[in-house]
């Protein structure tokens, strides 16, 4: 376990920027005690301090998981963000897509979401805009890019993708081992 | 002059407002000849009565009987309540009646009238005379008679339930007497194709005859070859094990079927909700329009739903469950957490965490306050406990994978600790039958080792100086006594723990004795549950507290070949078996003896 190198640091919030934009200080300052990321074994935890001293009781190779993972560097150090971070984005997210009943079963296996599933889209929402993508009962579903500019969206014929999928709350059954 | 008002009642136009009353019943012709000696009143009750007395002494002078009944009948008419002229004529019919005999008389037209007449009269009377034609039992067949149709008809159905349940005893006797049980001998056994119907009904008559062995066993067969053929059967209906089966009649007795059968059948299915995320209510609500039926598990818990329907709809994979709003659990999971209680700003330890259900359950009741260790030896199942803390949004928790006989050594002071030891799995037979004819002896005994090391090693990563806890909460998911209370009995020998209640609202008590083991008293606050009797996997839950952070030495037979252990510590381990088995009062004696010794 150790904190993260300058450059891990930049790639890390710049990737996270990209959904909730200048939101990252809330998550380093929170009222509840003082929370920081750490790096174990290429993936980034969020934990609280006191529980990351409990943790660092354990070695290496007996210690799996602490406070919440947020994503994993890939071999060519690329930040990935993993669905597990979704509690934590989704209240400071700064551009919200609402699915449509019928596709949001389509989202949770995986799909890119078409035009005839867009309930709702914020307004001036660039093009490959990082977005959390929520059902029409508020129930936050996952992230994804947007495919199309908002105004772009509403031009757009029923069978082209508006938002490309990047994690939803279904891999928590379907893709399980890659998580943990 | 005015206009002219005509002051004349008007006549009644209609049937009026009481003509709504329902019109008296009437009685077909078949009924009203029983409704010859139609009883109204109390006077004729108790003229009936004399009379009655009066006509079973046949030698007794008939002058008395003439005057009693005239009597009676003066009697009658003072006290008559009603003052129609047609009911006094009818008492003087009575009368009459009654003196000659109850056979059929000559006034049947007049009976019949009367009947119609009484039954028109209010119905008070015969409330009355109700309670009274109770306290007459004799001469019912002499009373048939002279009552009104409804005690009648009472009566009859008394006669007929008294005389069904005399024959029923008496069937019953004739089985005791003639039909006592065969015990097939061997040679019969070997004989006999292995029958499932003949060994059903084989097994009611043991349990039969061992219900009552002294009057209902064959003569000169034992005990033992009755128990040794009923567990034979067992394993031919349930496919069990000799070993298990005879283990489950040890425990149940003759309530074994009861056991085996709710075996055979799953528990329902019951889910807990998260109450990070979502309400019960609400989950009920988002749940129910998706079409999936369910209620409230209980009184018992806050956050249990149990669902009786689910319409093929998936209940692991409803958005809902992929939001983390609910957890499926068995409901037998939800008690040791509820007895171990853990409060907020605690550090708690899960040791046999997988797959998570209980770990997240205490990290919903801490509100990801303080810090929750879990650990689990086998490392793809702690990956498990991974996934569901992150989907059910625990963020206090530290997945570790370790041997928990190694934990103490890394790390310690814990206020609570939560061992979900595994076990033989007895108690989850309805959910993994292979544990029926797996298991055996050797692998209870090896299970019970593994489970006396956790427990002990659970006892010391607690701290006993801690402000809000020191407990120490000890589960399995087994039924037999040397995995539950002989392991608990085991810690409590050698570490300064004492059993503590569980604060759970239902459940058995534990063993404080079982066939040749002889444990603490105070095992009967450990709780036991069964699949037959709560519908629930039979579980075993037992709080223990630890009051003293310094290990006493362990007890004589453990010290075989040490010398010095012989001759220092003889004196203080004959008191400390002494005290084991007196009341926990003397046991802080010998924590402060521990004290001592260690400064």
């Amino acid at each position: 376990m150790r904190p993260l190198t300058d450059e891990e640091s930049k790639q890390f919030f710049e990737k996270l920027s990209k959904y909730i934009g200048d939101n990252v200080d809330v998550l380093i300052d929170r009222p509840d005690g003082k929370y920081c990321f750490r790096l174990s074994k290429d993936r980034v935890y969020y934990v609280r301090e006191s529980v990351m001293k409990k943790a660092a009781h354990f070695g290496r190779p007996c210690l799996l998981s602490f406070g919440t993972c947020f994503g994993k560097f890939t071999h060519s150090s690329k930040f990935r963000l993993y669905i597990t971070a979704l509690d934590y984005l989704a209240p400071y997210a700064k551009y919200k897509v609402w699915l449509r009943p019928g596709a949001e079963q389509q989202f949770l296996y995986g799909n890119h979401v078409l035009k005839s599933g867009l309930g709702r889209i914020t307004e001036n929402t660039q093009q490959y805009q990082g977005v959390v993508v929520y059902s029409m009962k508020e129930l936050p579903l996952g992230f994804g890019v947007a495919a199309k500019a908002t105004a772009d969206c509403r031009r757009a014929d029923p069978m082209t993708i508006v938002v490309f999928h990047q994690a939803d709350i279904g891999e928590f059954v379907r893709n399980e081992e890659e998580l943990t | 002059m005015g206009r002219k008002i005509n002051y004349d009642e008007k006549p009644k136009k209609g049937l009026g407002r009481k003509a709504k009353k329902q019109p008296p019943p009437e009685i077909p012709k078949k009924l009203q000849e029983q409704r010859r000696g139609v009883k109204k009143r109390r006077a004729d009750d108790r003229k009936a009565k004399a009379k009655k007395i009066k006509l079973k002494p046949i030698n007794d002078s008939e002058s008395e009987i003439d005057e009693n009944s005239i009597a009676s009948e003066l009697n009658m008419g003072l006290d008559s309540d009603d003052n129609s002229i047609e009911d006094k004529a009818d008492d003087l019919f009575e009368g009459n009646s009654l003196s000659e005999s109850e056979g059929p008389d000559g006034n049947g037209a007049d009976r019949n009238e009367n009947g119609k007449h009484k039954s028109s009269d209010s119905d008070d009377d015969d409330d009355d005379e109700n309670e009274q034609d109770d306290d007459a039992s004799d001469n019912d067949s002499d009373d048939l008679n002279d009552l009104s149709l409804e005690e009648a008809s009472k009566r009859l159905v008394k006669k007929k339930a008294k005389i069904e349940r005399q024959a029923e005893e008496e069937m019953q006797t004739n089985i005791l007497d003639s039909e006592r049980m065969h015990l097939p001998t061997a040679k019969e056994l070997r004989r006999d194709q292995p029958d499932l119907i003949a060994s059903r009904q084989r097994v009611k008559d043991i349990l039969l005859v061992l219900g009552n062995f002294k009057a209902r066993c064959e003569p000169g067969r034992k005990r033992k070859e009755y128990i040794r053929l009923l567990s034979k059967d067992l394993c031919f209906l349930y496919d069990y094990n000799e070993f298990l089966v005879q283990k489950l009649f040890d425990l149940f007795g003759t309530n074994v079927v009861e056991f085996l059968e709710a075996n055979e059948q799953s528990r329902p299915l019951t889910i807990r909700t998260n109450t990070l995320k979502t309400r019960r209510r609400d989950l009920a609500k988002s749940l129910i329009e998706r079409g999936i039926n369910l209620e409230p598990i209980g009184a018992w818990s806050k956050v249990g739903l149990v669902i009786t329907d689910t319409q093929s709809i998936p209940i692991g994979a409803t958005p809902e469950y992929l939001a983390g709003h609910y957890m499926l659990q068995g409901a037998s999971s939800f008690l040791p957490v509820m007895a171990l209680a853990p409060q907020e700003s605690e550090q708690i330890l899960d040791m046999c965490a997988a797959p998570g259900g209980k770990t997240t359950y205490i990290g919903q009741l801490m509100k990801n306050t303080g810090c929750l260790v879990a650990n689990d030896v086998n490392r793809d199942r702690a990956r498990a406990v991974i996934g569901n803390i992150h989907r059910m949004g625990i963020t206090n928790c530290v997945v570790s994978s370790v041997d928990g006989r190694k934990l103490p050594g890394m790390i310690k002071g814990f206020d609570r600790v939560l061992l979900d030891a595994p076990c033989s799995g007895t108690g989850v037979i309805s959910k993994h039958s292979e544990v029926k004819s797996s298991k055996d002896g050797k692998d209870v005994q090896r299970c019970g080792h593994i489970q006396r090391e956790l427990l002990l090693a659970a006892i010391d990563s607690c701290t006993a100086s801690s402000v809000t806890g020191g407990y120490i909460v000890y589960s399995t998911c087994s039924v037999l006594v040397e995995e539950n209370e002989c392991v608990v009995q085991y810690a409590l020998k050698r570490r300064n723990v004492k059993i503590v209640p569980t604060g759970l609202p239902f459940g058995n008590e534990g063993f404080t004795h079982f066939r040749e083991y002889h444990f603490h008293p105070s095992m009967k606050l450990a709780m036991r549950y069964y699949p037959h009797l709560h519908n629930m996997d039979g579980f075993f839950v037992c709080k223990l507290k630890k009051f003293s952070n310094t290990i006493p030495k362990p007890p004589k037979e453990d010290l075989p070949e040490t010398a010095e252990g012989d001759n220092e510590g003889e004196g203080e381990e004959e008191e400390m078996d002494t005290e084991n088995k007196e009341a926990p009062k003397k046991k802080k004696k010998k924590s402060n003896k521990g004290m001592k010794k260690s400064t």
